[in-house]
């Protein structure tokens, strides 16, 4: 099953994620910064893909058809890949599909991808996320 | 490059990311299941992790690609170093360590040529 969110990407979000995580390139917190370097708002940080894609990945997650324990379960590996740049005011849609389950060694694996495209259709960012039932 | 998440760092990064999964901000929940105590949020972990590979050249956009494996928990409050090396095909490899512990293996990274 496939699971598709759109995300509005508003400056004070960027802002608040750009200082929660310590980012320091000023095109991340400051329009004018932004602007100057020809961008027509603050930049996010690249990995803001994990809460662009949060309302797509959750739902994916606790489906029931996947079946993951959620009280057992923890965040096992992660992968991007970022393309076009994401800047407040766009519009993020972002489609998850559950493409595996395995196990090993009394441990269950969950992987997702999830891939994630603009306003205009241009990709910003693949994701692989590896979930991992004890 | 080092780094050392405050006391209150989970609940800003819950705010900023909209993950309020109580193992990160409630230390008797995180006990009850079995953690030390509230955990950082791994996703917060591997954006350190990601600012390593961006903040010497100035340009947080340089980032390419990565991928990270998390390996035990991270904890408020203590001094996490993030170790980088640049492989010969421009691919770094990379890790993120606490009071001793790899708390991210495996990284691998890549710049924008």
């Amino acid at each position: 099953m496939t699971h598709r969110a759109t995300y509005a990407v508003g400056r004070e979000k960027v802002r608040e994620y750009a200082y929660a995580t310590g980012e320091t390139d000023a095109r991340c917190t400051d329009p004018e910064a932004a602007r100057a370097a020809g961008f027509a708002d603050v930049v996010a940080p690249p990995m803001f893909a994990a809460v662009y894609s949060g309302p797509a990945i959750w739902p994916a997650v606790v489906d029931p058809e996947v079946g993951i324990d959620f009280a057992r379960m923890v965040h096992g590996a992660q992968a991007f890949t970022w393309h076009e740049p994401v800047v407040a005011g766009d519009e993020i849609t972002t489609e998850v599909v559950h493409e595996d389950t395995s196990e090993r060694g009394g441990l269950k694996f969950f992987v997702f991808t999830s891939r994630s495209v603009n306003q205009r259709g241009e990709l910003t960012c693949e994701g692989r996320w590896t979930n991992i039932v004890r | 490059m080092k780094v050392t998440p405050d006391r209150y760092l989970t609940y800003r990064y819950a705010g900023a990311s909209g993950d309020f999964n109580p193992i990160h901000l409630d230390d008797e929940f995180a006990t009850s299941v079995g953690l030390p105590g509230r955990i950082l949020h791994g996703l917060w972990t591997m954006a350190q992790v990601a600012r390593a590979q961006t903040e010497p050249g100035g340009d947080a956009l340089a980032l390419s690609s990565l991928e990270v494996q998390f390996r035990g928990v991270g904890l408020p409050e203590a001094e996490i170093t993030v170790t980088s090396q640049t492989g010969e095909d421009g691919t770094i490899t990379c890790h993120a360590e606490q009071n001793g512990k790899k708390i991210v293996k495996g990284g691998k990274a890549k710049l924008r040529s």
